[in-house]
């Protein structure tokens, strides 16, 4: 081929054969670096922004239109169009390769983060708008125009087509977003690269070669921090700045500020935040220490926060606290870092409170009673082993656990987004014994949530509320029993270890909420 | 699964094991062992090379030769009928047969059985038993209530097929319109058969077997294949045929072409499990599988078990019979006049021990491989996520289940795979050869390959493979099996001399060798003269 190449173009300039092979196989290159960029653009902007029709489009389309301009603007390079290109290459690796690092880490920093995106696209659009009709004129000597055009055009689609390809099933899935990004701004050095080597003779070359090997370098780096700055881009998945991110063996918490504002997420789905979790704390709490004359002993499964713990040491009949929570990093967590331990007032650390490690299923089934009140504070049902801990089996445990006249209170997800997995709760307390009765309250950050409250015997209205709640009056308090029809008690299963019916609604019932 | 498996078959393969395993030394392997029945007790039984019994003769009332769940059941329902001078021998140093399981610092785990399905209505003596053992905790409305922490946990089931785990056996996505008219008009069927009750009065497939009807109108199935059945019946869809495959080797280790159609369609219509709410679909199961159960009969009969005795001779003697025992321990033999002797072993072994008694018949085996793997973590997936049984349409294995499943840790850390392969496609004989001279580096190499194909998430977590052979795992019930007079003749067996397995239900499930085994022991009582009234 290369000798095809030297035969067509008898009068092109002097130079070796293999420079036009290189020349050929950088359209391939940059046609398949320069969808790849259009494509980390679009994705992340969808990923960060959401709405990915409107984000893909308007990428798409100032990505093309950026590429007209970078078209139009080719006709002023005069003379020396190889080390423009060249130079082009150098900028498109810098620019693309660093695009999608850059965005994750900008997104949290910046004002207006569509600025950042759109400029970013601009440039390199008109970067790589520039680059074909370079070619195009770099190769016009060695084909015949026909060869040329089809040559050219012919690469030029074959690369989109890997990109298109590559992208959604090779680079995302196993690169993710930020490797890729390096990886193609390394394929476009590397084109620079090939050619100031194969033209080192002709012309001087240093400068850009020092270029184009800082920007390699830096790519490099890049690539080798990409797992560093997929932590920093936490940032971005959190929209609000991570102060703390830890994976243990049970899950991922992640704790972030901004402002006053501190949030807790348990493998990216939030569970409070310190602007309104008071409302969520005091609702678990009040209406059952409120309803039991002698709460001395108190159990509460999850809640390895200790805000809900928090609350109820307020009480001063309250004489012990026992929490069993599955995750030994979280209790310490929140007893052990000060400004962690300060949003339960030192909770976890109190000698009324003993802290069990353990996982809740089974520890109910070895556990003796009995407690005054019980405060059942799990995580949504998003899976069969968190499910298990809303079955009848798990809740017939639990009843043996609680005092003949106790109480407990279980958090049992949005009434509103999902009634039916809401009431399945109740069904559930009722199948395993339970006299049961559901209330809801407005937590900003979640919306409208459910708890129920479960007792060997009649649930009253009577409640005795301590002073200086900032959520609960006695007023409020009977309001919360209240459902409007949206929210009303509705046909639900019971949810049993053998047939998770829980798991599966509330799956259900999110994802139609969701979309 | 009942069958006390592969004992000349390992034999032959001693060497061939020894050598291969000093030949695996030096390279770098993954730890395990390679299991299956004691196979220098079973040459000795093959070959007969027993010493004479010698000291004084002991006499005994019933004696039952086999500690399987069938045996075990006999000594379960003599001892709850308050009789106690019997006495079990095993061959093996514990009792079980194919119930038995394994134990490491992950996890109890089976090596063969593995589950109970709820019991239909038909099946009095078990139910007396799961009620016995807590396993059912009362009733409702007179139906029984099972108790939830040892029916399966869901999610049951999941099946990877093109790609991604979905819940379920039968694929949902991706099938033909003709795939899903076909396998709804076959479940429709299986419900009219489910629902069927002969001219008899007696249901059409019933689980113990022994209960289902005589109308020729269903046993006229035991004369051609379930393939051939499948065929005439126009079920032809290849998505369908897979599933219907897939039953007839996860219960009887046999393709659909070697098994009748009275047992393939027994597979699918013979289930009426009887439990309140939804709970009659459901399995029992146990981190070690259905050695729950076999254990919890052991201990209730345990002063009467004898582990590590062949019983290798029983003949009539008298209106009694004489059984000559083998102590392994003590290395000599000696003799037992009982006046009832239960042969509770296959019928291919019992044939050995009393040829005067019982005909060869038709019977024939399948062999089975099961791998307990040790991995790191949970496996993962595309999809569903991970179910007690995990199966893959890709795979000619059965796929694998999760020994922790009913266990609550959720952390995902380390836990036991059971995996198994039924060695369908070979003729028995085939079959096992291959089995019994396949060296361990191969079987782990097979299982790891198959489950890395299922699970490429496991790839550098499989800690250890300890794989365990079973050379006569399950009788096949090959077309004409419910007429074989062998069969039948061993079923009405009078006293002295009894047989209790459930190779004669020709259905290797622990509901018949349970019956077989009440049965025998109430045949027995009956003969004694002992009070009882009848389970069954």
């Amino acid at each position: 081929m290369a000798e095809d190449i030297a035969a067509a173009s008898p009068e092109g300039e002097k130079a070796p054969a293999s420079l036009a092979v290189i020349l050929l196989v950088s359209v391939l290159v940059v046609a398949t670096c320069g969808l790849i960029y259009e494509l980390l653009a679009g994705t992340l902007a969808s990923y960060l922004l959401g709405d990915s029709v409107t984000q893909f489009s308007t990428v798409i389309g100032t990505y093309l239109f950026a590429m007209g301009v970078g078209s139009w603007l080719s006709r002023h390079v005069r003379g020396d169009e190889m080390g423009v290109f060249v130079r082009v290459e150098i900028m498109i690796a810098a620019l693309g390769g660093w695009s999608a690092a850059g965005l994750f880490m900008l997104f949290p920093l910046v004002g207006d983060f569509r600025v950042v995106l759109y400029a970013l696209v601009l440039a390199i659009g008109v970067l790589v708008g520039l680059e074909i009709p370079l070619l195009i004129r770099i190769l016009r000597h060695r084909f015949a125009f026909r060869e040329l055009v089809s040559n050219v055009l012919t690469y030029d689609y074959v690369g989109a087509l890997i990109a298109s390809l590559l992208f959604p099933l090779v680079l995302v899935p196993w690169l993710g977003m930020i490797r890729t990004g390096f990886v193609f701004g390394l394929a476009n050095v590397a084109v620079a690269l090939a050619l100031l080597f194969a033209l080192r003779r002709q012309r001087s070359v240093a400068a850009d070669m020092a270029a184009a090997l800082v920007v390699t370098a830096s790519l490099i780096a890049g690539l080798a921090m990409a797992d560093r700055m997929q932590r920093w881009s936490e940032v971005a998945f959190y929209a609000e700045p991570v102060v703390h991110a830890r994976s243990t063996p049970y899950q991922r918490i992640v704790i972030t500020r901004r402002g006053e504002d501190l949030r807790l997420y348990l493998n990216g789905n939030l569970q409070f935040s310190t602007r309104d979790e008071y409302r969520y704390h005091e609702a678990l709490v009040w209406p059952v220490l409120g309803r039991v004359a002698n709460p001395a002993k108190v159990l509460i499964l999850g809640g390895g926060d200790g805000l809900a713990a928090r609350e109820v040491l307020r009480d001063p009949r309250v004489r012990h606290v026992t929490l069993v929570d599955l995750d030994p990093e979280m209790t310490h967590l929140f007893r052990d870092t000060p400004q962690l331990a300060a949003l339960n007032g030192g909770s976890l650390s109190s000698p009324r409170m003993t802290v069990h490690n353990a996982d809740a299923f089974r520890w109910v089934r070895e556990a003796q009673g009995p407690y005054d009140a019980i405060l059942v504070d799990f995580p949504d049902p998003t899976e069969f082993s968190l499910g298990k801990l809303y079955t009848e089996s798990f809740y017939r445990e639990v009843a043996r656990l609680l005092a003949p006249d106790g109480l407990m209170t279980v958090q049992s997800t949005s009434p509103l987004i999902a009634p039916r997995s809401y009431w399945t709760v109740a069904s559930t307390l009722e199948a395993a014994g339970f006299n049961a009765r559901g209330y809801h309250a407005y937590v900003p950050s979640f919306g409208e949530w459910g708890f129920t409250l479960a007792a060997h015997r009649p649930i009253g209205d009577a409640v005795r509320l301590p002073k200086g709640l900032r959520f609960l009056t006695p007023a409020s308090e009977r309001a919360m029993f209240d459902f409007p029809p949206d929210m009303a008690r509705r046909p639900a299963p019971v949810n049993r270890l053998d047939n998770q019916a829980l798991v599966r609604s509330f799956a259900e019932e999110w994802g139609k909420y969701e979309g | 699964m009942k069958a006390e498996p592969t004992r000349r078959e390992v034999l032959a393969v001693g060497s061939a094991l020894a050598a291969s395993t000093l030949a695996a030394c030096g390279e770098e392997a993954i730890p395990g062992t390679l299991g299956g029945a004691d196979w220098q007790r079973g040459h000795l039984l093959r070959d007969g090379h027993f010493p004479e019994p010698e000291g004084a003769v002991e006499d005994v009332d019933v004696v039952i030769a086999g500690g399987g769940v069938a045996g075990l059941a006999t000594g379960w329902r003599l001892a709850e009928a308050g009789f106690d001078r019997f006495a079990l021998f095993e061959l093996e140093d514990r009792t079980g047969g194919n119930a038995r399981s394994g134990r490491n610092a992950v996890s109890a785990y089976p090596l063969g059985a593995h589950y109970l399905p709820v019991p239909n209505r038909e099946a009095g003596a078990l139910r007396h038993m799961l009620r016995q053992f807590g396993m059912i905790t009362g009733e409702r409305d007179g139906v029984p209530v099972y108790d939830p922490y040892q029916l399966c946990a869901d999610l049951e089931e999941r099946l990877l097929w093109r790609g991604h785990w979905q819940e379920g056996l039968f694929p949902r996505q991706g099938i033909t319109a003709q795939d899903r008219a076909q396998h709804e008009a076959f479940e429709r069927r299986m419900a009219e058969y489910r629902a069927a009750t002969g001219s008899d009065g007696k249901p059409a497939f019933a689980i113990p077997m022994a209960f289902s009807s005589e109308d020729p109108r269903f046993r006229s199935l035991d004369r051609e294949t379930f393939a051939a059945w499948l065929d005439r019946e126009g079920f032809t869809s290849g998505v369908l045929r897979a599933w219907l495959r897939y039953g007839c080797r996860d219960d009887y280790g046999s393709e659909p072409e070697h098994v009748s159609a009275w047992a393939g369609i027994h597979y699918f219509a013979g289930r009426r499990g009887w439990a309140t709410d939804d709970d009659g679909d459901r399995e029992l199961t146990w981190p070690e599988g259905n050695d729950r159960l076999a254990a919890r009969m052991a201990g209730r009969i345990s002063g009467h078990l004898r582990p590590a005795h062949t019983v290798f001779r029983v003949a009539p003697a008298g209106d009694g019979a004489h059984i000559d025992v083998f102590n392994h321990r003590a290395r000599r033999s000696r003799r037992l006049r009982a006046k009832v002797a239960v042969l509770a072993m296959p019928h291919f072994v019992a044939t050995r021990i009393a040829p005067e008694t019982a005909e060869a018949g038709g019977f024939s085996y399948a062999p089975w491989v099961t791998a307990n793997v040790t991995v790191a973590r949970h496996p993962e997936g595309k999809g569903t996520s991970l179910a007690w049984d995990n199966v893959s349409t890709a795979s000619e294995s059965l796929g694998y289940v999760v020994a922790t499943h009913q266990s609550e840790a959720t952390d995902g850390g380390k836990t036991v795979l059971t995996w198994y392969m039924p060695l369908s496609r070979e003729d028995p004989k085939e079959a096992r050869k291959i089995m019994m001279t396949r060296p361990l580096r191969d079987w782990q190499a097979v299982v790891r390959s198959d489950l890395l194909a299922m699970n490429p998430d496991l790839e550098g977590a499989i800690e250890r493979i300890d794989v365990w052979r079973w050379g006569h795992a399950m009788v096949r019930p090959s077309p004409g099996f419910l007429s074989d007079p062998a069969r039948r003749a061993a079923n009405d067996a009078a006293p002295p001399i009894l047989f209790a397995h459930s190779d004669l239900s020709g259905l290797s499930l622990f509901e018949e060798a349970h019956h077989r085994g009440v049965i025998a022991a109430e045949k027995a009582l009956a003969h004694l003269r002992h009070a009882f009234e009848s389970l069954a």
